[in-house]
C-alpha cells in the first residue's frame, strides 16, 4: 500500500536525532512534529522569527503576535528564542539548522527541486523556500511520486523553474525512500506492499535498485 | 519632537515628507508585526507611484492590501505575495510590477542596505530565474550570485515598547523584518503600543537603537488580524 501522508511524516521523524534544531515546511512536513520518537528532543525552527515551536494554543492563550511560517498561532517551548528574519536566515543559510523538510512539486536526479511556481498560474513568490534549500546540508524532500494522472515526478531533468540547484540527496514519497547521487536515484526503502516494478514504472529518471530493497519500518 | 525626543503625537506628522513615487519599507510577516495605523494613513493620503518593499502584501482590505485598492504601489518587493484576489488583477494586468525575492535574500539586502554594504554574495537562487542577469561568482567551490542591497526614503515599522529616544523592544514574532527595516530607512516611524521614558527599557534588552529611530508613534486600536487561526484539539 502505498503511504498516507501522516505515514511519510512517521518514516521522515525516523530521521529526527536528539539535539536537532529542525525546520519543518509546510505540508507533509508540518505533520512530522507529530511522530517525534520517544527520547528524541529537537528544536523545531520557524523561519518568520521563532527556534523552539511549540504546539497550537488553546483559545485562551492565542497570541496574534506569535505565528509560525505559515501564518498559524503557535506556542513557544520552553527554551525557545525570538529574532528577527535576518538572523533566522543567517541560522539557515549559515548552515546551522541540522534538518530541513520540505515539499516539492518536482526533483531531478541531478538533485535539483522544483517547488516554488507553475508557469501559467499565479506564481505568489518562494517564500523561504529557495534560503533553505541552499542552506541546508541535510535536506529532506516529501513528495508524491507521480501525479493523479500518472505522470512521474520524479525526472531526469526538472521541466518546472527550479527553487534550487544540485542541493537535493534525499527523497520520500509515498512509495518510496530514495537517495541521489552520481546523477541517479538510488532506491533506499520501499513502502510495505509496494513492488519495486511499480516504483520503477512510476519513476521516470535513472533508477539505481540494489538486489534487495526492503520495506519501510513504520511504527 | 526635538532633539533625542522622537515622540509625534499624530499620523500626519509621523508621514510629514512621504511623498509620491517614493520607496517605502513596511515592516511584518503576514499580518503579524505590521504599522497597522501608518498604513492607513498612507491609504487616507492616496500617495501613488511607490516602491513598496515588504515581505508580503497584505489581505483584501486590509494591511498592504488597503495601497492595492487606491493603486498606490507601482512596483512590490517581497517574498510570498499572492494572498488577496486584487493583487493577482493588478499583477495580470501589468498595473503593479512585482519583483519576487527569496525571504532570507531579502532580509539580508535590507539589513545589508542599513549596514552601508552595497551588495553581498548569496547561494541562495543560484541556477534559478532569481539568478537571471545577475553577476556571479565562484567561491572555494561554490557558485554565487551578488545581490545588491536596499533601501528606502521611509520605513515604516511596528514595534512593541519604545522609550521617547526611540529604542525599541519587539514582541514575539512580531519582530521579523521590523528591525532591519529601521536600519535601512532614511526616515524611519515606529508605530508602537507603549512609549516610555527613557531608562524605564533595560539597555540589555533594547533590540533597535534609537540611532536608527526618527519618529516614534503610540499606535490606536491594534487590530491585530491573524490569518490562520489555530488551536489545539
Amino acid at each position: 500500500m502505498a503511504l498516507t501522508r501522516e505515514q511519510i511524516a512517521m518514516r521522515v521523524a525516523q530521521e529526527l536525532e536528539d539535539g536537532f534544531y529542525v525546520n519543518l515546511g509546510i505540508g507533509i512536513p508540518t505533520l512530522v512534529a507529530n511522530y517525534i520518537p520517544d527520547g528524541v528532543k529537537v528544536m523545531l525552527q520557524s523561519e518568520n522569527g521563532l527556534l523552539g515551536m511549540g504546539q497550537f494554543p488553546t483559545e485562551e492563550t492565542i497570541d496574534p503576535d506569535l505565528i509560525n511560517a505559515g501564518k498559524q498561532t503557535v506556542t513557544a517551548v520552553t527554551g525557545a528564542a525570538f529574532f528577527s528574519s535576518a538572523e533566522s536566515f543567517a541560522m539557515i543559510r549559515g548552515g546551522h539548522v541540522d534538518l530541513t523538510v520540505l515539499g516539492a512539486f518536482e526533483v531531478d536526479q541531478e538533485g535539483n527541486i522544483a517547488s516554488w511556481m507553475i508557469p501559467g498560474k499565479l506564481v505568489k513568490g518562494m517564500g523561504g523556500a529557495m534560503d533553505l534549500v541552499a542552506g541546508a546540508e541535510n535536506i529532506i524532500v516529501t513528495m508524491t511520486h507521480a501525479n493523479k494522472h500518472g505522470v512521474s515526478k520524479i525526472l531526469k531533468q526538472c521541466t518546472l523553474p527550479l527553487t534550487g540547484a544540485k542541493c537535493i540527496k534525499r527523497v520520500i514519497t509515498e512509495l518510496a525512500l530514495m537517495e541521489i547521487k552520481d546523477g541517479a536515484f538510488h532506491l533506499l526503502e520501499r513502502a510495505p506492499g509496494v513492488s519495486v516494478e511499480e516504483i520503477k514504472e512510476k519513476t521516470e529518471a535513472d533508477l539505481v535498485i540494489p538486489d534487495h530493497v526492503p520495506e519501510m519500518q513504520l511504527n | 519632537m526635538s532633539g533625542f525626543d522622537k515622540v509625534v503625537h499624530s499620523y500626519e506628522e509621523a508621514l510629514e515628507g512621504f511623498t509620491d513615487n517614493m520607496t517605502v519599507m513596511v515592516g511584518g510577516f503576514g499580518l503579524c508585526g505590521i504599522p497597522e495605523g501608518l498604513i492607513e494613513q498612507v491609504y487616507k493620503m492616496g500617495s501613488k507611484g511607490l516602491t513598496a518593499i515588504s515581505n508580503n502584501a497584505g489581505v483584501d482590505g486590509f494591511g498592504l492590501g488597503k495601497w492595492l485598492e487606491k493603486r498606490q504601489i507601482s512596483t512590490m518587493i517581497g517574498s510570498y505575495v499572492g494572498e488577496n484576489e486584487l493583487f493577482e488583477k493588478l499583477l495580470l494586468s501589468g498595473e503593479m510590477e512585482v519583483i519576487l525575492t527569496p525571504q532570507g535574500t531579502l532580509a539580508e539586502k535590507i539589513r545589508a542596505g542599513g549596514a552601508g554594504i552595497p551588495a553581498f554574495f548569496t547561494a541562495t537562487g543560484f541556477g534559478t530565474q532569481v539568478a537571471e542577469g545577475k553577476e556571479t561568482r565562484n567561491i572555494d567551490g561554490r557558485d554565487y550570485v551578488l545581490e545588491p542591497s536596499l533601501t528606502a526614503d521611509f520605513a515604516l515599522i511596528k514595534a512593541w515598547k519604545a522609550d521617547t529616544m526611540g529604542n525599541l523592544i519587539f514582541n514575539k514574532t512580531a519582530m521579523n523584518f521590523n528591525p532591519m527595516m529601521a536600519t535601512a530607512g532614511k526616515i524611519t516611524v515606529a508605530e508602537v503600543e507603549e512609549i516610555v521614558e527613557p531608562g524605564e527599557l533595560d539597555p540589555n534588552f533594547i533590540h533597535t537603537p534609537g540611532i536608527y529611530v526618527q519618529r516614534v508613534i503610540k499606535g490606536e486600536n491594534f487590530e491585530k488580524r491573524i490569518e490562520q487561526r489555530t488551536v489545539r484539539s
